[in-house]
């Protein structure tokens, strides 16, 4: 079952459409509702390794539905220390949980002042708004 | 920039909240509910699809069967009327300028549903050969066609049982249309053509008796588990139909436009062979990867009903057998790839 459309308070936003939870210089990412409900029903994660790294909006992984690929990007820089073998088993859990079970990677943060660039949920919604 | 096209069922995929796309210059339905879902509703029970874009191409007059012998790779003598064919458009180096499902209304009187891409280049390439005492009409405008498929699409219509292949008049509800024994996702199920008019009204009865609306994306996926070919991905005015493994729709004991290059090809074997196969590696292929063996992926999708990536490619004749391990350049990371048997998913009720 697919969610319902929802944009934490908890968490920080990036236009393209990725999410980040920040915990002592840690972050856990994954994409927003807006985004699996763009892609539809997911069938692959292609993730990075565990040691990569990865930079601030540029694509560390790849999505993908039966019709469509997309790239997903990171929200802040860093180096992945886990990756989520449960989305890789089973994408589908992207679209039904994409905050919780679907989380994609967690991430040792490089530079934690790059979270005064994302958006909070207010900011996110007004701009999800406009799309 | 170019206005789309819209069916005379636009207004019911909008109101069922469908995400519309472009598909060959027509505003189409991609999805509904979702594109798994639907998938599965046609493999387990039945789904209905508007193919109104689809082309309608009628050949009438005394001569008609002759006009279209000449031109069409599969041989019209082995049908008769209430009778239908799957059927080629070749060209003189035997590349097929379409695929297509005749219809024997009489020996002198013929339907060709033709794909919605190729609508305009098959009417005019008929009415370039046309032969006095045959004439060539375009009728796509005047109907609707509704694909109704599945394990239990012709209990729900209420249909009497009938061969593939075949075709008679028939109405649903009230509705007359034409009820076509034939489909293009390996289930049993019907095709029914109705005046553009009724169209509504055969979407409304065809829905209320339980038949799920399905997008283009499920007609996708389930065209290719079936390993149908697609115009213009699979098959083109490049590719012959030997290697495309359409040889058995190709009469060669008659002569028809490439007879000779298509005999030619198949004396000798063809050096590549459209071939399916599964990933054994977990990926999605997609159009125009490359295979690293040589060739590249022509479909490739999720399959909804296996849950793996599957695709279809010309490959080398000698490495084309069921059982051999191709590789498939998925973005830059080199996927294990199985080559199997067509059809790659066979549905039990087809």
């Amino acid at each position: 079952m697919a969610a319902a459309e929802d944009y934490p308070d908890s968490l920080l936003y990036h236009r393209e459409h990725d999410w980040a939870r920040v915990e002592d210089g840690e972050a856990t990412l994954g994409i927003t509702w807006y985004a699996q409900d763009a892609l539809g029903e997911l069938v692959h994660f292609e993730p990075p390794e565990v040691g990569a790294s990865v930079r601030r909006d540029a694509s560390y992984g790849e999505v993908e539905s039966v019709k469509a690929v997309s790239d997903v990007f990171a929200p802040l820089s860093g180096e992945v220390v886990d990756v989520n073998r449960a989305v890789v088993d089973e994408p589908e859990t992207v679209n039904e949980d994409p905050y919780g079970g679907g989380w994609l990677i967690r991430i040792r943060l490089s530079d934690p002042g790059e979270i005064e660039g994302l958006m909070d949920a207010a900011a996110y919604k007004a701009f999800v708004a406009e799309q | 920039m170019q206005t789309l096209l819209r069916t005379p069922l636009h207004d019911r995929h909008v109101g069922l909240g469908a995400r519309m796309v472009p598909f060959a210059g027509w505003e189409m339905p991609v999805q509904y509910e979702g594109v798994i879902p639907e998938h599965l509703a046609v493999r387990h029970d039945t789904g209905v699809f508007d193919v109104s874009h689809m082309g309608e191409l009628e050949i009438e007059g005394p001569r008609a069967t002759e006009l279209l012998q000449g031109v069409l790779s599969n041989d019209l003598e082995k049908i008769g009327d209430g009778g239908a064919q799957y059927t080629l458009l070749t060209n003189e180096r035997g590349g097929i300028v379409d695929d297509l499902i005749a219809y024997r209304l009489s020996p002198f009187h013929y339907l060709l549903i033709v794909n919605a891409s190729n609508r305009d280049a098959d009417f005019r390439w008929l009415k370039e050969r046309e032969i006095p005492g045959s004439d060539v009409r375009d009728v796509s405008d005047r109907y609707a066609l509704l694909a109704v498929q599945g394990p239990r699409s012709i209990e729900r219509l209420g249909l009497p049982a009938a061969r593939p292949f075949t075709f008679a008049e028939g109405e649903i509800d009230g509705v007359e249309c034409m009820v076509n024994r034939t489909g293009y996702t390996g289930e049993r199920g019907c095709e029914l053509l109705v005046e553009a008019d009724d169209a509504e009204e055969l979407w409304d009865a065809v829905t209320a008796r339980g038949a799920a609306p399905c997008g283009l994306g499920a007609r996708d996926t389930l065209r290719l588990e079936a390993c149908f070919a697609l115009h213009g991905n699979d098959i083109t005015p490049e590719t012959d139909a030997i290697s495309a493994g359409l040889g058995w729709v190709c009469a060669l004991d008659k002569d028809f436009v490439g007879t000779e290059a298509l005999r030619a090809v198949k004396e000798e074997g063809p050096q590549r062979r459209l071939t399916a196969f599964v990933m054994d590696e977990r990926a999605v292929p997609r159009p125009g990867m490359r295979i690293e063996e040589g060739g590249e992926v022509t479909s490739g999708t999720h399959s909804p009903s296996l849950d793996v990536g599957i695709g279809m490619g010309y490959v080398a004749s000698e490495l084309a057998a069921p059982g051999g391990i191709v590789t498939i350049d998925v973005r830059g990371r080199p996927r294990r790839a199985r080559i199997v048997e067509k059809p790659i998913y066979r549905s039990e009720s087809s």
